[in-house]
């Protein structure tokens, strides 16, 4: 007869519990060359202009934003447009635009140093923004697609919804940036937040 | 705290905008230079601060960043009619709404 082991009353316990999944992922997106861009939507040189350089239509319906796999158009006002366009496109973005629009009747201002990127998705990423942020976010309201100048936790922001994960995009000055960023974390405690690094 | 209607960007929050005060006072013509300083004093001062219908000028400040005029209701705080720069539809008919009762500071 085998002498009786000695066990452990949790022997018999899971070595591993499975990671909950994150309610919230949370990236820095990388330095994307920014351009604020304002002319005359009903300009036909003007849109040709711009669809030339990011391949984007102008949105010129009220908080729509135009994508391609790289370039956006965002609506920020009826004669204002944020262009976003990948890094490796830098200060050239605001080059190639002003020299295809000519700077009598419109204005280029590059603004990728002033501007961060937040990206934040997950099942639970409209709860999250719902906790600062005054905006209707139901899917019903706002799409991928709709972005919007609002305030999120009182920081002026620009909310672009990517996809319908759903991911939005957080468009916030750079000197709010880690305030936001902590902002988030905080809110997301109790979703569960993942932070992707690149 | 409520819903003000942008006439760019729709209903917003009330937080996203400032009051701009009255609107429709026009600069004095020619950069005023043969005005008193009395008229002077009324262009830049005098304000018509009504009980009722008043019409004023707000910011989408954290929005689209554009100024729209709105008829607001001194009285209720309703906002009446919103409309763009460069339009003045006429006011609307005041609501019938019972007067609040006097107060103190009344």
């Amino acid at each position: 007869m085998a002498e009786p082991r000695r066990l452990s009353s949790l022997a018999d316990e899971p070595a591993h519990v499975a990671a909950v999944e994150a309610g919230i992922v949370m990236r820095q997106a990388p330095l994307h060359a920014m351009v604020t861009l304002r002319g005359n939507a009903g300009d036909p040189v003007f849109l040709s202009g711009v669809r030339e350089i990011t391949g984007c239509d102008i949105p010129t319906d009220p908080c729509r934003a135009a994508m391609t796999t790289d370039h956006a158009v965002l609506w920020m006002g009826p004669d204002e447009w944020l262009v976003v366009a990948p890094p490796e496109a830098g200060t050239d973005l605001r080059q190639r635009l002003r020299d295809r629009l000519g700077d009598d009747r419109t204005a280029v201002v590059d603004v990728g140093d002033a501007l961060a990127i937040i990206s934040v998705g997950g099942p639970r990423a409209r709860d999250l923004l719902a906790k600062g942020c005054t905006l209707d976010l139901h899917p019903r309201t706002f799409r991928p697609g709709h972005c919007a100048n609002t305030l999120l936790a009182k920081a002026q922001v620009t909310l672009h919804q990517v996809d319908a994960a759903p991911t939005f995009s957080v468009f916030v000055s750079r000197s709010f940036a880690v305030y936001l960023w902590r902002w988030m974390l905080d809110a997301g405690l109790e979703y569960g937040v993942q932070v992707l690094q690149d | 705290m409520f819903l003000i209607e942008c006439p760019w960007c729709g209903p917003r929050d009330e937080t996203e905008f400032s009051y701009g005060g009255e609107a429709h006072i026009a600069r004095p013509v020619g950069g005023g230079h043969d005005m008193t300083n009395a008229e002077w004093g009324h262009y830049v001062f005098h304000r018509t601060n009504p009980k009722g219908l008043h019409r004023e000028r707000w910011v989408h400040s954290h929005g689209c960043r554009r100024w729209f005029n709105v008829v607001r209701d001194t009285v209720s705080h309703e906002f009446l009619l919103i409309y763009k720069p460069g339009e003045k539809p006429d006011l609307p008919a005041l609501p019938k709404s019972p007067e609040p009762p006097d107060g103190p500071g009344r």
